[in-house]
């Protein structure tokens, strides 16, 4: 059963690159750039075309990486999320990805289906899901950071950093 | 005060800030 580990960690990191390089997109890219096209009238292109493609591989990136990601811990499963058994580095990086994962389904995609259209709101429920949508976003860019520092441990990181 | 996470570079500051703390937290538990 070894090649189950390995398919898990492979998937994992496919979907992890799809989900989190998505994450910067958004942060980096598309948000500043809706705003320089709100202000010349092209943000249809992006609302449009662009964002409901970019949240679909977005969110459902977030759920294979996060069942991939507990297939690999297996049966360290509960040590990682009680940081038993010297797996408290993996352990964090667990919690922040569980967490950013509910970010995504729970805050991001039901506020952006508002700012979108693909869900009736008014004017001022738009402008409220705007400011939630772009705080949980910021928030998972944040926990990224330390995310992918936990999660990236291997060897250097246990001989730099005693991991 | 701004909250931090209004622009990108607040975000960055704040990521690398947490991973210090939780890095310690993680020494702690592991050692």
């Amino acid at each position: 059963m070894d090649y189950v580990p390995a398919l898990a960690r492979w998937i994992h990191f496919l979907a992890g690159v799809t989900w989190i390089g998505l994450l910067y997109y958004f942060n980096l890219v598309q948000t500043p750039a809706l705003k320089a096209a709100t202000a010349d009238g092209t943000a249809a292109g992006i609302t449009k075309h662009v964002a409901p493609l970019a949240l679909l591989w977005f969110r459902w990136s977030a759920v294979v990486t996060w069942l991939m990601g507990a297939a690999l811990l297996g049966n360290q499963f509960v040590n990682a999320f009680t940081f038993q058994g010297g797996m408290a580095g993996i352990g964090i990086g667990a919690w922040l990805g569980t967490i950013m994962l509910f970010n995504v389904w729970v805050l991001i995609w039901p506020n952006q289906q508002k700012i979108l259209g693909m869900k009736p709101a008014t004017d001022d429920e738009k402008a409220k899901a705007r400011r939630v949508a772009l705080l949980a976003s910021r928030t998972n860019m944040m926990l990224s950071i330390p995310m992918l520092f936990f999660m990236a441990g291997g060897w250097s990181h246990r001989a730099t950093f005693g991991l | 005060m701004k909250n931090p996470l209004e622009s990108i570079w607040g975000t960055i500051i704040c990521g690398l800030i947490l991973t210090a703390i939780l890095y310690a937290i993680a020494r702690a538990l592991l050692h």
